[in-house]
This record gives C-alpha cells, structure tokens and sequence, in this order.
C-alpha cells in the first residue's frame, strides 16, 4: 500500500484493534493531512461570505480549496459547487437540471437513470414523476450492471424532444461495475440533453477528469475518499442551467445557498488532491489485493458467484470492489457472523430500519431475489492490508458452512 | 453462552439482555421487523414494529454496548400470525395472536436460526419463571405472562431464557433508569401490536369487507342487524346495538356465532356459562398428562383468574371438566392448563358447553 494508514482515529469496529474494516465503499478513514487540515481550521472564527479581515481569510481558503479540487478532477474552478455531500450533490444535479430544462420547455419532462443508479438519484427522479410534474424512464442496464450507450440512445429516441435530462453513475456502488462515461456522455450530446453522473465511489480510485468526460455534472463527496462526512462537490459545466434546491444567501453560484463549512471544505480539497496524487499506484495495489482476494474467496467457497464484471481493469471494475451472492445463504446472517468475527463488510443494499431489501441493482442486472438477498460486498480502500484480507479468508469458509445450515432450516 | 436477547424497543427486553449480560453471557440484540412498512413513529402504548421501536432498541443495545442487528421476519408473521388471526375471525372464532407469535415466531423461526446460527439460547422480557426446565408463573401475578408462553414445548422451553420471571414491573423501570437505558419510562404496550389503531373491528373489516348478517334470540326472532360476524367475540355485550331491549330489561351476551349463516345469537348471562370444554390436541410444557383424569387449574383466556377443573384426554384432544360454571369462554382462544404455578400445556378451544 501506499499509504498504510491504521492510527488509533481512523480504524474500523468503533476503534477495536484487530478488525478488518472491508466496507471502505460505504466510509472510508479521513486521511491524516485531511485530518490535520480540518483539526487546524475547526477553532478559528470567519464567514466566507463576511467582508473583514477573518471573513477574507475564510474565503481564500475556500477559493482554494475550490482551485485545488477543479484542478485535480479536471474541472474550472467555477465549475465547483461545494454542498453537504453525495446525497445533496446528486438531488441537486436531478431535480436542479430538470426544473431548469423543463421551465426552458415544458415539453421536456422525461428524467433518464439508470437502472442501478444510487438512491439519491433514483429517488429523486422517483420524486418528480410523482410530485413534480415528470415522467420517469428507467433505462435498463445488461448482466453485469452496465449501461450501454445504444441502450442510452435507444431511451433517448424514444422522444428525443422530451428528456429533460440523463443521470447515470460513473461506477456503482454496490457491484463496481464501471461505465463508459464519456461515450454515454456523447450520446446525450448528440441530442443537447445534459448528462449527469454520480462520480461518488469513483473518484476515490478512478481517474475522474470533468472536462473529458463531457458530462454536464459530475457528483463527489468527501466521506469516500479521505475527506470528512458532510461536505461534497458538484461539478456543474459553466453553461448549464440549473434551478436550486436550497434558497438563501446564494453563496455558491446562485445554485446553492448555506454558509460555506471552511473546515470541511478545506479537509475535503486535501483529500481529493491526495487520492487523485496517489490515484494510479492506489488503483494497483486495491486491485491487486482485491484480486487476491477474490482469488481466494472463491478457493475457500467454491460456488460463490462474483456479481458485476469479472475483468479487473479499471475501467472495467472499482479497484477496490469485490461482492459476491452465496448461494443458499442469507446475507444479513452472513454479515453477522462475520461481524461476530471482526470482519465488517456489507449487504451492500439500501436498509430500511436495518432490513436488507433485495438490491435493486441486483434485480436490474436480471438476477432473483434469492440470489440477491444472498450478496455481500468487501470494499477495499486506502488503509486496506493484505490482513484485511487474510482475516476474511479465515472467517469464511465456516460462516458460509453456518449461514446455509440456518438458512436451510 | 452464546444467548440472542429479543429487543422489541420497550423497558422488559433491554433489561432482560441486560440481565443476561451481567449472568456472564455473550449477548447479541435481534429486533424483530414484523411489518413489512413499519410505520415511522409509535403511536402511544400500542404496537412494538414502528421504526421509532426500532431504533429505542438499538440505542438500548448501544448502551449495553452488544451487537445489535434487525431481523426481517415480515413474512412469516404476516403469515403465520396475521393471516392465522384474520381467518379465525372470519370462522367465528376469537384468536390470540400473541399465543401463536410466541408459538411459530419468537420461539420457533426466531430460536431456529438462532440456534442454527451458533446461538445457545433466547433470551425475552416476558414475565414468566423456568424452574428445573419447567415453565413457571412469574413472580408479579400482575404482569405475568405464562399464559402467552404456554404453547412452547420443552424443547423450546430449554432454549429460552425470561430474565425478569423474579421481578416486579416496578422494578423493572428502576433497574432500566439506574442503567441509563432510554427506554425505562416508554409505556408498555397494550393491544394488538400489527393494529396500531386499536380498532380491530374496523381493522378487520378493511381486511374482510361487510359481510352483514342478522343478530337472533335464541328464540331465532331477529333482534338487530350486524356488519360482519368478525366483530363478534363470545360473552361481548357491548356494541350489540340491539333495538328493542329484553321484556325483563336484562343485559344480553354473544351466545355464538355462525359466519356460514353470517349470523349471531344472543342471550342473558347465564347461557354463557359453561361446564366442560372441548379443546383440540394439547401441547405439554413438560410431560405428557397422565392418561388418567388430572386435577388441575385452568385458564381460558390471558389475564383471566385460574379456575380448577378435572382435565383428560379423549382420542388426544383435551377435554376439561370445570368444578364451576364459567362465563366468556370462547373458541379458538388458548386453554393454559397449571398445577399451582406450573404451566402443564395448553390447547386451543374448540367448543364449550
């Protein structure tokens, strides 16, 4: 690894020693310079948005900040929006480019997702068919997660005249399956729509340059890639329209109001310019460990069955993703007596009240409730060992053993 | 050992995993999810699935600093309890839900897994007492809970563990206050948890639809109209809503019901009591009853007083022999046979006359 990073602050299991924390895709630990960064500026006073001397200051920092994350992520500094995070940067991309496209013409009210989209943009593209006037379409992705430019064309054709706007995520969540981005991108432009895409798990271990991409917004958050919880980017292109969700003082380009978390937002600018630093020898050993890993997983429990694309390239699969269904188990059983053994990974679904719901990624991937119900997923990221892994291959093989004596009866 | 504490979110069961843990156990918290869409927010003392339930437990388990995870059993409660409980009414009987919880989930799907999980036993708040492996009132004659409880085999009985069978409510509440559980002033939950309304007539009509019928004398006349036979339990005297009063002025009961001619009879107070009920085949908490006639105490419905009776078997199914007429016994509720405070099994009521 890089940078092994295990201190006392940033471990898994609340602290406990000797866990092997493989849910990296859900939070990973914050990077010691992103830590120093925030510990510095926490007990210092001044509002962006003030005209003194300490409001000066904030607002250089934030300025800063906003430099150092356009340029690491190919963007204009202009381009950075700074929000709360993933969620907020994703319902602002979906409901913000709608309002605008629709009020421009109400003739476009068709939202395009993806299948396998995050919750906080499914959600929201739910939320406008039902609540804001939209039609919502759903476009289908094939058996490994992935959402083909023809399949993009072929819902755009639909009625081209219509779409108010595409979302689709640059690498999902759940099964690390990664898209083509930029041809997705083209596609939409060929018909003047806006595309937006969920950059979230991305630009923790992929190259993620805006410009290039073509995409008209792009979501990142802090909390994924060393950075703190609660602060994220969106990066919307200069020339595109789009109507705020949050009112009020209009600090960040008129799209989104609230006073600027110059902690946070400083924290987050150093954790982005880190892992884009570090982006190509981190995407290697993650891979390499992963690999490892499902390599021998899949010794160990033999009809195990890898979910998303089984080419480990980059811009085939999350470097640091690897999920699995096992067959004739229970996820949540599973995840318990892997907890119960130090091991914390994830059902890698959305929860309600702590339930595992069959993932909906799963299910768009053609897959059966069972077998989606039988997932888990270990993600790996920047503090991940080759212990981590170890201590899961130990634990295993009898929790599966277990898992399908209890699901069998 | 290795023990699964049930944490539905209220006062009983974070003592009762907290309990086990003092006893030295390895403890895990499981909520159980009953409702496929829980509700967000718990609506006063009823129900115990709404999120907010969900979470007092977690905060509990957080607290007593043990594992705590959700276990979705949505679908088997929904069919073994809540379809078990909406077509006994539509058969004219009157269910007891918590009865059939205990017996096909907490003590069944639940303990299953939990044992087939590596787990040694099932720890619950319910207020009731193992003694030497036998099923036990509790201490408070109050709260007791053995009634509910008197489904389980011994088998299952081994398995769990009641941590609060020696305590009083009361001390219950302290003991969760002294503990710094958040939970130790909820107010207990009354009713039927999956109809968190309390109305279960018209939570049971939205489930069957009007299905109107008459109401009779015994004398057949009809006196009086019905929406439903499922809104009907035996010994009901309210929301009768009877027109003409009886000549004498007498108060009148639910004698029976019959859904097939959707219709309901009434009568005054003493064609209620009955002398001998006709259960179907029994469970036994411990050993089988002997084959002879047994002395014995029964209970016809939970929280009603014990009363003595003779009981034996006949082709396998209990029949009990009360030593007085008794009132409000109605089919499809659970018969508790006790010697003293010894719970010897139970059955479910079939007829009484």
């Amino acid at each position: 690894m890089s940078v092994p990073v295990q201190s006392a602050s940033v471990q898994g299991g609340g602290g406990v020693a000797d866990v092997a924390y493989l849910d990296h895709a859900a939070t990973t630990p914050m990077l010691p310079e992103a830590v120093d960064r925030m510990a510095e500026l926490l007990g210092r006073v001044g509002n962006a948005s003030s005209l003194h001397a300490a409001g000066r200051q904030a607002r250089r920092i934030v300025e800063e900040s906003r430099e150092t994350v356009a340029a690491a992520l190919g963007a204009r500094p202009s381009e950075v929006v700074f929000t709360s995070g993933g969620t907020e940067s994703d319902n602002l991309a979906v409901k913000g480019l709608y309002w605008a496209r629709h009020d421009a013409d109400d003739l476009r009210r068709r939202v395009l997702v993806s299948a396998v989209e995050h919750h906080a943009v499914l959600d929201p593209a739910v939320w406008i068919a039902e609540r804001g006037g939209g039609e919502l379409v759903v476009v289908p992705v094939d058996a490994l997660g992935r959402l083909s430019p023809d399949s993009l064309r072929a819902a755009i054709d639909e009625a081209p005249d219509q779409v108010a706007v595409v979302s689709a995520m640059w690498a999902n969540n759940e099964v690390g399956t990664v898209a083509s981005v930029a041809e997705l991108a083209e596609v939409a432009a060929e018909y003047g729509v806006p595309l937006h895409t969920d950059a979230v798990q991305a630009a923790a271990s992929l190259p993620v340059d805006f410009a290039a991409s073509g995409a008209a917004a792009l979501t990142v958050t802090g909390h994924k890639l060393g950075g703190p919880v609660g602060v994220g980017a969106l990066l919307l292109g200069r020339d595109v329209e789009c109507a705020p969700l949050l009112h009020g003082g209009g600090q960040e380009r008129d799209v989104r109001s609230g006073t600027l978390d110059v902690p946070a937002i400083a924290a987050f600018a150093v954790a982005v310019e880190v892992t884009v630093k570090e982006q190509a020898q981190r995407a290697e050993s993650l891979a390499a460990l992963r690999d490892d890993l499902i390599r021998r997983v899949l010794d160990v429990v033999p009809d195990a069955q890898l979910n998303g694309d089984p080419t480990s390239a980059p811009a085939h699969r999350l470097p640091g993703n690897a999920h699995f269904s096992f067959p004739g188990c229970e996820g949540d059983a599973l995840l318990m007596l892997l907890d119960a053994q130090g091991i914390e990974c994830s059902t890698g679904s959305a929860c309600s009240a702590g339930v595992a719901r069959p993932s909906h990624v799963l299910i768009a991937m053609g897959q059966d409730e069972e077998r989606a119900k039988s997932s888990l997923r270990f993600s790996l990221g920047h503090s991940s060992t080759a212990s981590d892994v170890d201590a899961l291959i130990a634990a295993i093989g009898p929790a599966v053993e277990r898992a399908r004596t209890a699901a069998a009866r | 050992m290795k023990v699964l504490a049930a944490m539905s979110g209220g006062v009983d069961s974070a003592v009762a995993a907290a309990r086990a843990l003092d006893a030295g156990h390895d403890v895990t918290g499981v909520h159980l999810a009953l409702s496929p869409k829980p509700a967000s927010f718990r609506d006063g003392a009823r129900g115990c699935c709404s999120l907010e339930d969900s979470r007092d437990a977690r905060r509990a388990a957080d607290v007593l600093g043990i594992p705590f995870y959700v276990w979705d059993v949505a679908e088997r409660f929904n069919r073994d309890v809540v379809e078990d409980f909406v077509a006994e009414y539509a058969a004219g009987r009157t269910p007891n839900p918590c009865v059939r919880c205990n017996e096909r989930i907490k003590f069944a799907a639940v303990l299953d897994r939990a044992l087939a999980l590596g787990f040694d036993a099932v720890a619950t708040g319910h207020y009731a007492r193992i003694v030497d492996g036998r099923l036990h009132r509790a201490l408070d004659g109050e709260k007791d809970q053995s009634y509910v409880l008197a489904v389980l085999r011994p088998d299952q009985i081994a398995a769990a563990m009641f941590p609060l069978g020696q305590s009083r409510k009361a001390e219950v509440r302290e003991e969760a206050a002294r503990r710094g559980l958040a939970v130790a002033a909820k107010p207990d939950s009354h009713d039927i948890c999956f109809i968190p309304s309390g109305d279960t007539a018209g939570w049971l009509r939205s489930r069957l639809g009007d299905a109107p019928g008459d109401i009779l004398d015994e004398s057949g006349s009809v006196v009086g109209q019905h929406s439903g036979t499922y809104g009907f339990t035996i010994g009901q005297r309210k929301g009768l809503n009877i027109g003409s009063p009886t000549e004498d002025g007498r108060p009148r009961y639910v004698l029976s019901i019959s859904p097939v001619d959707r219709t309901v009879t009434v009568g005054p107070a003493e064609r209620l009591e009955v002398s001998r009920i006709e259960c179907g085949e029994p469970t036994w908490c411990g050993a089988a009853l002997a084959p002879d006639r047994v002395a014995a105490l029964a209970q016809v419905r939970a929280h009603a007083e014990p009363v003595a009776c003779t009981a034996y078997l006949d082709d396998g199914r209990l029949v009990v022999e009360l030593a007085d007429r008794l009132a409000g016994v109605a089919p499809g509720q659970t018969l508790a046979l006790y010697e003293a405070d010894r719970v010897i099994g139970s059955a479910t009521i079939e007829s009484a006359a």
